[in-house]
């Protein structure tokens, strides 16, 4: 027998849902039938097909509740994300490849619009950073909530439209650059009609995270999630503020930010280099605070440190945006407040790695038996690596010769590929076998593999960036003996040449890491046995599916 | 512990980290909107033309700013390479602004008038003609593309919603003024000079007829970029020391 008032709520849901589903498809086809854009009327069809297709799920699945309650956790939109993690980040990392590809040898823009570096570019960061690391940060976010507060997340569908709300969103955007749809804000080039799109499925997002929180069994509310409601709620705010815009018309794909110059510079880095604190950052340390301790089975090092770490790491992030506008117009007071608190970043950066890294106390063996701990391991390495070179860069004396160089490229790439990719890699690695409920991963000598071609990728990425940044830095300020200018502009790209085939190779190791991990996962996820299943920890199979323990 | 407090109530523990997130922001970007030596006084600097707009809409388009800056750092080679340090006044009307953050190709904040319409035409259609060891992307097919111009007002009127000074004037005659930029021997060109002072009136693409073209655009856009204020007039002291 079911509780009456909770099949009455489920009727509710339902209706809601499909409700939501007919608006959203009324508007879709509204977009499509009357925007004089054709890329605006394209995304107006993808709206009105998600949504039928919605709609239909919802038919399909609803309104029989009364047979059945739901138990336990909700698994099915974190395998969905799990899954689109691992698909956009191979795709992520291919259009990244090829960009690097274009520097080194510019006839591969193929002369056509939709294949030109400039439209690429954004492409390749949105995919990387939102659609493989959001997936990601979604994915984990919604399965540590519930493991940690033993409770179910709230809704019937609410879970489900965040994912696939997420990923409209992403497609959105993403054929939105390639037909030359873009507001240009680095980090933010979704057009008007994207970010509303982005801002709904967001706030449902941060109602079910809070939900489950509410409805915790647990009476603390573990560390992990601090992180990610910190993530979840600044992203929120900076997305709002960042991206204010008034379209040219309600059918019009083209927006003007109501902020400008100077203005609109500070704003945009206060959004860009939090993008980088509390996407990049902070929701990832939710990832390590909880997967290493769970991986090492051992507790976190250090709660009073972990308290430490939160508190400052949100407080002073948020202020180190002026650092990408040294010498610029910016006033110098602002300048100077950005190093300065660029520069205190690094300690609590560093209690965060030593938090992390400490956790192995008295399990460091497992570094050299897992290879998904040393995936793990090794990106909070390269999170203390690059949070050092981030304040360092930070400096103005060091910013004027690192400013609009490669090395800022290599910075960015020690920081996603080595801290975000990683770490994620790791997790993913942890949670497929979890999820799908398996003995273990299908094989750990892959992930060997995978740790080694990404590490080595990295490696050849990170050190080509810093000589050329650097050779190039130096040139543009080179005089020679009469004290002329020494070097044209064009001498100071043509030495760039061999470090971009050299990065290109490193990016095309490091895609080739992540096809090995795409075929371990398939296999895992397809059901296959694990072909060393003795050299796995206990830890790498699902609940009720580890060995007892001698 | 203290502490406790936020990790057993859901709500104060957001409400914590709101506040903690907002100071940052508030101190850096509010001022900006009302400390008034944040923008020079300068003398020259006025609305884009409706060619030169659309020509930034398509530098936008096309994400120029992944490999061009448009900000002369306070620098010595740079001031050298490139001018005149940027001054904030200088893209006061710049919605979105358009810095960037790398230089894979050189900064533009200058380009204006360094180079020729044409080589600026034949430069986009095929960078390697001009500049054997570019890398830049080829873009011929602006100087196919016709220039779309079913919301060249409308797009200004939004401009001037979000604060760009147009008048009513330059808005009811925005297509007009558009048309005769490309034509140097037309009797508005007079007309749509008094209004956009400094613009140049010009067959950018090099292309006969007078189809305005995206190629027309753009490079209108770039031969203005620079080219507006006096500096024989600014005054770094004073009201402008910052």
């Amino acid at each position: 027998m079911v509780n009456k008032s909770l099949a009455q709520r489920a009727a509710l849901g339902d209706c809601l849902a499909v409700l939501g589903c007919s608006v959203c498809a009324a508007v879709g086809a509204a977009l499509l039938l009357t925007s004089n854009s054709a890329g605006m009327a394209f995304h107006g069809l993808l709206l009105l097909v998600a949504s039928l297709a919605a709609l239909g799920c919802v038919i399909e699945f609803s309104f029989d509740s009364l047979r059945q309650i739901p138990s336990g956790y909700m698994d099915g939109p974190i395998r969905v994300a799990t899954i689109a993690a691992l698909i956009w980040g191979v795709a992520g990392f291919v259009v990244g490849d090829l960009i690097a590809w274009q520097l080194a040898v510019p006839a591969l823009n193929l002369d056509l619009p939709y294949t030109s570096f400039g439209r690429l570019r954004p492409l390749h960061t949105s995919v990387v950073i939102f659609a493989f690391g959001g997936n990601a940060l979604i994915a984990t976010s919604l399965y540590v909530v519930q493991r940690t507060c033993r409770a179910r997340l709230p809704g019937r569908w609410a879970p489900w439209f965040v994912v696939w709300g997420y990923q409209l969103f992403l497609a959105v955007a993403g054929t939105g650059y390639l037909l030359g749809i873009t507001q240009s804000k680095e980090y933010a080039e979704p057009e008007w009609y994207a970010d509303l799109w982005l801002t709904l499925v967001w706030v449902v997002y941060l109602a079910v995270f809070l939900g489950t929180l509410a409805k915790r069994k647990e009476p603390h509310i573990y560390v992990a999630n601090w992180f990610y409601l910190a993530f979840i709620v600044t992203i929120a705010m900076l997305h709002l503020v960042n991206n204010a815009a008034v379209p040219v018309s309600l059918t019009s794909a083209k927006s003007y930010i109501v902020y400008s110059g100077v203005q609109d510079a500070m704003t945009q880095w206060w959004y860009g280099h939090n993008a980088v604190g509390f996407f990049l950052t902070a929701g990832f340390l939710g990832i390590m605070y909880y997967f290493i301790p769970k991986r090492v089975e051992r507790p976190i090092y250090s709660y009073r440190l972990s308290i430490v770490h939160f508190w400052t790491l949100i407080f002073l992030y948020i202020w180190a945006g002026p650092h990408h506008l040294h010498y610029t117009a910016l006033p110098d007071w602002a300048q100077t407040l950005g190093m300065t608190f660029s520069i205190m970043l690094w300690m609590p950066s560093w209690g965060g790695m030593i938090n992390g890294l400490m956790t192995l106390s008295g399990a460091w063996d497992k570094l050299r038996t897992d290879p998904v701990v040393r995936l793990l391991v090794v990106s909070v390495a390269f999170y203390g690596m690059s949070t050092f070179e981030g304040p360092v860069m930070s400096i103005k004396a060091v910013n004027s010769l690192s400013h609009y160089t490669d090395w800022t490229i290599g910075h960015v790439h020690s920081g996603a590929l080595g801290w975000v990719a990683m770490v994620s890699f790791g997790a993913l690695y942890c949670l497929v076998p979890w999820l799908w409920n398996r003995r273990g991963l299908y094989s750990m000598r892959l992930v060997e593999w995978h740790f080694w071609t990404a590490t080595v990728g990295i490696l050849l990425y990170i050190t080509a960036m810093w000589v050329s940044g650097i050779t190039q830095g130096l040139m543009w300020r080179a005089y020679d003996r009469l004290g002329f200018l020494q070097y044209s502009f064009i001498e100071t790209v043509e030495a760039m040449k061999p470090y971009y085939v050299i990065r290109a190779i490193g990016g095309l190791i490091f895609f080739a890491g992540s096809l090995i991990m795409a075929y371990n996962i398939w296999r895992t996820v397809r059901g296959d046995e694990p072909i060393d299943a003795a050299e796995q920890p206990r830890i790498a199979g699902a609940v009720g599916l580890r060995p007892a323990v001698a | 512990m203290r502490h406790e407090v936020f990790e057993r109530n859901s709500l104060i523990l957001l409400i914590g980290i709101l506040i903690v997130v907002s100071i940052g922001g508030l101190v850096q970007i509010a001022p900006l909107f009302w400390v008034d030596s944040t923008i020079e006084t300068v003398k020259g600097m006025r609305p884009y033309t409706p060619l030169e707009q659309a020509g930034r809409d398509i530098y936008v388009r096309e994400g120029c700013y992944g490999c061009h800056s448009q900000m002369i750092r306070t620098l010595r080679d740079e001031v050298e390479r490139y001018g005149h340090y940027s001054l904030a006044a200088e893209s006061m009307y710049d919605h979105p602004f358009q810095w960037g953050s790398k230089r894979t190709g050189p900064d533009l904040a200058r380009v204006g008038g360094k180079y020729s319409d044409q080589w600026q035409a034949d430069h986009l259609i095929n960078p390697r003609s001009v500049v054997p060891e570019s890398i830049m992307p080829s873009y011929a097919w602006l100087a196919e593309t016709k220039l779309d111009l079913r919301e060249t007002a409308d797009r200004l009127r939004t401009l001037q919603r979000v604060g760009v000074p147009y008048t009513e004037e330059m808005l009811d005659k925005a297509r007009q003024d558009l048309v005769t930029q490309i034509d140097p021997d037309s009797r508005a060109a007079r007309e749509f000079m008094r209004r956009y002072p400094k613009a140049r009136v010009s067959k950018f693409d090099g292309q006969p007829g007078l189809q305005p073209t995206e190629l027309d655009a753009l490079v209108a856009y770039l031969q203005m970029l620079g080219t507006l204020v006096d500096f024989a007039t600014f005054d770094a002291s004073g009201p402008n020391l910052r």
